[in-house]
């Protein structure tokens, strides 16, 4: 069974055009990938159905505007993946 | 674009509409000259109003949608002035922030166009411009009960 960072990665790599390869945990999506915020759409969309999940994208961006948060928080596709499975542990619950 | 609501069905989301194309129109002396064709990017835009309705509805008009992707679009046969098109918006996904929806239109029952169209949803810049929404709204026969409560 894929790990949730395969999931994401083979998600990004067939969204966005990037290398496999070049997809690592630590990779930044904007930073490191240079995914802009109209390709981020695509990937969130792909991942909210794959996952059955709604990332809270408008609550992160607000969260990084106000200063509360730094984008590694939910960018760095590790951190992302784990907020991906806190996520799908809420539904859960 | 678009003239009248002639479904709205919240629960799914779907919304059909009606949108004749005039007779004639500045758009049509020069596409083409003698030749008058709807251009296709106005049938994509037709589509895009019609998304953009229901996405207004099922947010009871809290959230104002701005087109911001077309994929796969596909323009099966010309549409003509005189024409009566039949367009239907389906939600497929409500993200956060943004919606995907599947576009079609038929002529004469059969499908001339269909894309997948991406918005990105925001709050209204100010009170104003959501009441001149509304009232437009209106006037193509969306259901008063889905517009936003403040006045």
């Amino acid at each position: 069974m894929s790990s949730t960072f395969d999931t994401v990665a083979d998600i990004i790599a067939e969204t966005c055009d990037i290398p496999r390869e070049d997809i690592k945990p630590e990779s930044h999506a904007i930073n490191d990938l240079e995914i802009d915020s109209l390709d981020f759409l695509d990937i969130a969309f792909a991942i909210d159905k794959a996952f059955g999940i709604k990332l809270p994208l408008e609550q992160w961006t607000q969260e990084v505007n106000d200063g509360k948060a730094t984008t590694d928080q939910y960018f760095v596709l590790s951190n992302l993946c784990a907020r991906i499975d806190e996520l799908i542990a809420a539904k859960r619950a | 674009m678009i003239d009248r609501v002639v479904d709205l069905a919240l629960d799914v989301p779907k919304i059909v509409m009606e949108a004749a194309v005039p007779t004639s129109s500045p758009v049509f002396e020069g596409h083409w000259p003698g030749y008058p064709v709807m251009p296709a990017v106005l049938l994509i835009e037709t589509m895009a109003q019609t998304s953009g309705l229901l996405i207004l509805a099922r947010t009871r008009f809290a959230r104002l949608p701005f087109l911001a992707a077309v994929k796969n679009a596909k323009i099966r046969r010309s549409v003509f002035p005189g024409e009566t098109m039949t367009v239907e918006g389906l939600l497929l996904h409500e993200g956060s922030g943004f919606t995907v929806a599947r576009g079609q239109i038929h002529v004469g029952g059969k499908q001339v166009c269909e894309a997948e169209l991406t918005h990105r949803v925001m709050p209204f810049p100010d009170p104003k411009v959501r009441a001149e929404i509304e009232s437009v709204a209106a006037q193509v026969g969306l259901p008063l009960g889905v517009m936003s409560d403040a006045g």
